[in-house]
């Protein structure tokens, strides 16, 4: 095996392996970031050693013995320091050396048995309010995915320094708020478990924008999200919305093949090949859904949009689709999180299921939304209502005005295309 | 990227021997690992050859059954697990995790890489994605 397939292999088995290890590290010595320092330095020891002398026999095990093996001299250190210092009682100082005597166990076990309650509180840590939204989703991609800086710079087309300090602020950060390395219970859990699931669909998004021929790494992050969200799902089985999120993702990402056409154009869901869904995706998607909703209460915002998504999933041909029932999730939507866009979505659903006049007078309802104004999508759905009522003339105002409004230029181009073929009639 | 793990078949899943039960819990636990991981998406075992198999065999055009067992145990299938990672080293790295009591230290696998359609690229002419849609409408009515 050559330096490069070696290189590949480490980095594999700390795909694998990362998260457990800091996790680990992290319920001892008490913070995140000196746990990933720690787990770094085994990674080094890796980087440099296996090239030389092979790949050990049990790669995962070898990691973590060296990263607990950095560890306790870490314990150590601190306890002869806090000695020589003289500040801290003699009873802290028994505290420490027991610690670290006892640390390799420790490790061994909450390797054995915590394995997911540490993941959990890596998760939670990651994806800490104190922090900001850039960070936390560096922060996941870093710790969670094992990602390098280099691969999470190289997905957000930003430069590997700003990831580099976004990483090193969020960890200092962290430490500076004495953020526990807990998992929230109670009444905290529902905000923060959004914050976390909201950190997946951003990475979840952030992959799916990307465009054929970018770098490779960011069509990468939806596979990474997913994977993110399918860990969330094992840990905790019992949370709807986790189910809600990985079923919209699979659904989602079912479509990735059918969303741009030869020339790298995207294509409109409507329009797009069924044929090139990802079946076993769509398959995994619907079941996620049904867990979501056998859990019981009402469905929640990612819950619903994965309804939405499984009603276009189910459909074979796209005149089949359940046009009501559409509607009548996003109305459901619209009352948990009220938003114009998704009234917006509301009015063109209603229209596709009984017709653009009772499509127009929802859209006509919402022409006032403050949040709406320069939005190119409500003249552009306006446009599309009134053509197909025949109101022509009207219909071409509207999507010149869509246009004027875009900033997309292949969007600008389609809908100049559009108000001249209505004046045309 | 989507991975098949191939578990070939052996004289004993020829034979439909049941697995011990000690292999059965290494590879629930196996899979849950993978599972716990976000990687693995399905899996299945599959009954000796001659447990309904059959070879389908077209010569000129027109198609001759022939019933299982078959004689060549290497050839054949037992089984296969599909999986979802971010690199080839990685799907190697979970296949080397594969319960080592399995075939009593012997088992024999094969990874092999799934074709996704952004493979064909603009090459997967459009007639060839109607006949795939039409396919997989057929494929999915019977489900």
């Amino acid at each position: 095996m050559d330096a490069t397939e070696t290189h590949r292999t480490i980095n594999a088995v700390w795909r694998i392996e990362s998260a457990r290890i800091i996790g680990a590290l992290a319920r001892r010595v008490r913070d995140v970031g000196l746990a990933e320092e720690l787990a770094q330095d085994a990674l080094l020891a890796a980087l440099e050693q296996w090239p030389r002398e092979g790949i050990p026999e049990n790669p995962a095990a070898w990691l973590t013995a060296a990263a607990k093996h950095r560890a306790i001299d870490l314990l150590r250190k601190r306890t002869l320091h806090a000695h020589k210092e003289g500040e801290i009682a003699r009873e802290i100082d028994a505290r420490h050396a027991i610690a670290a005597a006892d640390f390799a166990d420790a490790v061994d076990a909450a390797l054995d048995d915590q394995v997911g309650d540490d993941l959990l509180r890596l998760v939670f840590t990651a994806c800490h309010p104190v922090l900001s939204p850039e960070a936390r989703v560096a922060l996941t991609l870093r710790l969670l995915g094992g990602l390098t800086t280099d691969e999470i710079a190289r997905s957000f087309l930003v430069p590997e320094s700003t990831i580099a300090q976004r990483i090193v602020r969020a960890k200092r950060t962290l430490a500076a708020a004495r953020v526990p390395f807990e998992a929230p219970r109670g009444p905290e859990l529902g905000a923060r478990l959004s914050s976390v699931l909201e950190v997946i669909y951003l990475v979840f998004n952030e992959g799916y924008a990307a465009t054929a021929g970018e770098d490779w790494m960011r069509p990468a992050l939806c596979d990474e999200a997913l994977r993110l969200g399918r860990i969330l799902a094992e840990l905790m089985p019992d949370a709807p919305e986790v189910h809600g999120l990985v079923a919209l993702m699979e659904i989602q990402a079912s479509r990735a093949a059918a969303r741009v056409d030869a020339d790298g154009e995207p294509v409109l869901l409507l329009a797009q090949n069924r044929a090139r869904w990802d079946r076993l995706l769509i398959g995994r998607g619907l079941a996620a859904l049904a867990r979501a909703e056998q859990l019981g209460g009402a469905l929640g915002p990612y819950a619903l949009q994965a309804a939405i998504a499984a009603c276009h999933a189910r459909a074979q041909e796209a005149a089949q689709t359940d046009w009501p029932r559409i509607a009548a999730l996003y109305e459901a939507l619209a009352q948990l999180a009220p938003s114009p866009i998704v009234e917006l979505n509301r009015a063109v659903a209603l229209s596709m299921a009984f017709g653009p006049a009772v499509g127009l007078e929802h859209v006509d309802a919402l022409r006032s939304a403050p949040q709406l104004q320069g939005y190119h999508l409500l003249p552009s759905v306006r446009g599309d209502l009134l053509a197909r009522l025949g109101r022509h003339a009207e219909a071409c105002e509207e999507f010149k005005r869509a246009a004027e409004l875009t900033r997309n230029a292949r969007e600008r181009k389609l809908l100049l295309a559009r108000a001249r073929s209505a004046a045309d009639g | 990227m989507k991975f098949m793990i191939i578990r070939k078949a052996d004289a004993e899943t020829e034979a439909g021997a049941m697995p011990t039960a000690q292999l059965v819990s290494d590879m629930m636990a196996y899979n849950k690992a993978m599972i716990d991981a976000g990687v693995m998406l399905d899996g299945m075992g599959l009954k000796p050859s001659a447990s309904g198999g059959a070879r389908i065999q077209f010569a000129g055009g027109k198609p001759t059954v022939v019933d299982g067992p078959f004689a060549e145990t290497k050839e054949l299938v037992a089984g296969f697990t599909l999986i979802q990672v971010g690199s080839r080293e990685e799907a190697l790295e979970w296949v080397k995790r594969w319960p080592p009591i399995d075939g009593h230290g012997k088992v024999a696998l094969e990874l092999r890489q799934v074709y996704e359609a952004e493979d064909f690229g603009a090459e997967f002419a459009p007639e060839i994605r109607e006949q795939e849609a039409h396919l997989r409408e057929r494929a999915a009515a019977r489900d």
